[in-house]
């Protein structure tokens, strides 16, 4: 098969790219404090692209997607903090058995409900929560009794290779919990009209942080340490993992815009009634972006977990979660081009430009440049940097017209149209 | 005046495509439809008139589902609908147009028609993600009967076109093409002529027509230009505060004393009679 020009282009940008900002991290010409802003703008990349996919196209205006993230960070975080320190993979059969009985029963529960006619959200709701409870506890029971085997198998694995194969589970696991709960979350909030919408998934973000504050005694999870910060999680990530989610992330998103199911999604944004009217199930196409979106923030929580070793509640504070939604706005909503060069300007300009022009003492006036920026930014570009505008490969490209269709139309042109009668006789 | 009411076979000998009985509709203390019965055969032209607040697009959106009904019954090709979700509905085969245009504004005409034709696509999620063969070979096929179908109406060289930049008589044909893109049986047009100049409402009765003799279509059709209504409906249903008053062809109708009164108030009907005599048609 022929490989497009501007496909070939944008993965050989990405290449160089990916390989220039390798070199300089290898050959050590970049500090360690801009290696970590790259990464850690590589992860808002993802999340915002995630948001971008439930508000800038789906047209959901979702302030849950920091919950997401954070619950994506500490699943993530708790699996290989279990392989490193205790050396067992517990909390990684445990998730995976859970992620794929729940997941395999969410599936099943779905057909079997699509058959059951006026089936309510809130109904349909428990039955699911009530299956996910259930696969959660088969899973915990397969878990114990599998551990000692797969255990010793990792072992048995050089341990750089089995700590790369349990982190990059690590991080997909993180996406599917994320998506999971998401899923859940969404189906009784989603029926809600746009702005309450927000405010719930406020409400969820905010009740995920208090959680967090308390995983210690509420959860029951000793090694996250509540509000005092989980330590000793290992530093893995890596520019090269986070390059190859990104571009993951994005070459995902660009399929799915490009298709029939993408299109669907756009027309939920455009006109909900109109979508409903031309056979989409609204209903469906809100779940499906919400729950991509939170599998995104999943990941990239998850990776974010990994760059400093160290997590703490405080991070996925409420008033964090805005910074995603900054970016997408200011990026341009509905653009992908836009969302992604926004991260990275995001990290740079205010963790590094503001850094050094700014005196001491700038973190106070970090939150009154945000909304300044987007303020100004607002009243100049309302669509945002990019808005509407995507680079080459995610670029929409419009068909040409078939031959046969050309030649009808210039017939058309010339004489009348045959097939349509002229008006006096439609009249009469 | 109407001759296509003589050449069509007589409406016993053909299919019924909608029944309605005993429809109401209660918001509160008002009902809005109270009683409202309608039957469609295979290939009709019904015009539902009445003053506003008549009723006439509740019963619309009872019928495509984004109103549950109080009380009655739909039936749709024999099959009840009442209740469905209104995705389920168009699947069915009932497609509808809206008094204020909604089209998806800021996509592209060819998009806009291509949304319409997602249920029928073929291809899941998975093939989405992954662009896979299935989805080439799919949606190449999509496009090429989307732009067939937009060439039918003369908008394929407006396909790159963003819907809300085009003209309004346009943007009523694009709307036309999108609901009849998934081949619907039953078209309910909501006031497709509202906001149209003389010239624009003639291209739009050729289209009606065009369009019910190439899909043959069912059509149920809510108007305000007595000129659309009275010149290409076969049979029209006249509604007044949410019943039907009356419901007949175009000359029982613009005869008929309720009807006048319902327009025009009270002593209307003996008015009319009396210019009548004065001045015979």
């Amino acid at each position: 098969m022929k490989i497009d020009r501007n496909i070939a282009v944008f993965f050989g940008i990405a290449l160089v790219i990916f390989i220039v900002i390798q070199v300089a991290i290898s050959f050590e010409l970049l500090t360690n404090f801009i290696t970590l802003i790259l990464l850690q703008a590589g992860v808002m990349a993802i999340v915002s692209l995630g948001l971008n996919l439930i508000y800038g196209f789906n047209g959901q205006f979702s302030l849950g997607q920091w919950g997401f993230y954070a619950i994506g960070a500490y699943t993530a975080a708790d699996i290989t903090y279990r392989f490193t320190n205790d050396n067992s993979a517990i909390a990684l059969l445990v998730i995976l058995f859970a992620v794929g009985f729940s997941g395999l029963g969410i599936l099943l529960l779905n057909q079997l409900l699509g058959k059951v006619r006026s089936v309510d959200p809130l109904s349909a709701f428990t039955l699911y929560l009530l299956m996910t409870i259930l696969a959660v506890v088969i899973a915990i029971n397969a878990a114990i009794a599998l551990d000692p085997a797969v255990s010793s198998l990792l072992q048995s694995l050089p341990a750089d290779l089995a700590l790369q194969i349990v982190f990059f589970l690590s991080v997909l696991l993180g996406g599917f919990v994320a998506a999971e709960i998401s899923f859940l979350f969404g189906l009784p909030v989603l029926t809600l009209g746009s702005d309450y919408f927000g405010i719930a998934t406020l409400g969820f973000t905010i009740i995920v942080k208090v959680l967090l504050d308390n995983s210690d005694t509420m959860l029951g999870f000793v090694e996250m340490k509540g509000a005092r910060g989980m330590v000793g999680i290992p530093k893995i990530t890596t520019w090269a993992w986070v390059s190859f989610f990104l571009l993951m992330t994005i070459v995902i998103t660009r399929n799915l815009l490009h298709s029939s199911h993408g299109r669907a999604l756009v027309s939920v944004r455009e006109d909900e009634i109109a979508a409903k009217a031309m056979g989409i199930n609204v209903a469906a196409f809100k779940n499906t972006a919400f729950v991509l979106g939170s599998f995104f923030a999943g990941i990239a929580g998850s990776l974010y977990a990994h760059i400093n070793g160290f997590l703490h509640p405080e991070t996925f504070n409420f008033i964090k979660s805005f910074d995603p939604m900054i970016i997408v706005v200011f990026g341009g909503l509905g653009s992908v081009t836009g969302t992604v060069l926004a991260s990275f300007l995001w990290a740079l300009i205010l963790e590094i430009v503001l850094r050094l022009f700014l005196p001491q003492g700038f973190e106070t006036w970090r939150f009154v440049i945000y909304p300044l920026l987007l303020l100004i930014m607002m009243l100049l570009k309302p669509k945002g940097l990019f808005g509407g505008f995507e680079f080459l490969y995610l670029r929409q490209m419009l068909p040409a017209i078939p031959e046969r269709l050309k030649q009808k139309l210039v017939g058309k042109n010339q004489s009348s149209n045959p097939d349509v009668p002229s008006p006096q006789e439609a009249v009469q | 005046m109407n001759q296509d009411a003589a050449v069509s076979p007589p409406v016993q000998t053909r299919n019924n495509i909608l029944h309605i009985q005993g429809l109401t509709k209660v918001f509160g203390g008002l009902r809005a439809v109270s009683n409202f019965e309608i039957d469609l055969y295979e290939h009709d032209l019904v015009g539902l008139i009445g003053p506003n607040g008549a009723g006439k697009t509740t019963v619309f959106n009872m019928i495509t589902g984004v109103y549950v009904p109080t009380e009655g019954q739909i039936l749709f090709r024999n099959q009840d609908i009442t209740g469905f979700e209104p995705f389920e509905i168009n699947h069915l085969g009932i497609a509808r147009t809206f008094q204020n245009i909604r089209l998806f504004p800021n996509l592209t005409v060819l998009d806009n028609v291509r949304i319409a034709y997602h249920p029928h696509a073929g291809y899941n999620l998975i093939d989405a993600f992954l662009h896979n063969a299935k989805y080439q070979r799919l949606e190449k096929e999509l496009t090429e009967r989307t732009q067939e179908f937009l060439a039918v109406f003369n908008l394929v060289d407006r396909q790159g076109e963003i819907a809300k930049n085009l003209p309004y008589g346009e943007q009523r044909r694009l709307e036309i093409a999108r609901a009849l893109a998934a081949e619907p049986k039953l078209l309910l047009l909501d006031e497709p002529a509202a906001g149209m100049n003389p010239s624009e409402i003639s291209e739009l009765m050729e289209l009606i027509h065009f369009i019910r003799e190439r899909f043959n279509l069912t059509i149920l059709l809510i108007e305000h230009q007595m000129r659309v209504v009275m010149g290409i409906c076969e049979r029209i249903t006249v509604m007044d505060f949410g019943e039907v008053i009356a419901s007949g062809n175009p000359q029982e109708i613009q005869s008929n004393p309720r009807v006048i009164e319902a327009y025009l108030g009270p002593g209307a009907a003996a008015l009319s009679e009396k210019f009548r005599r004065k001045k015979p048609l």
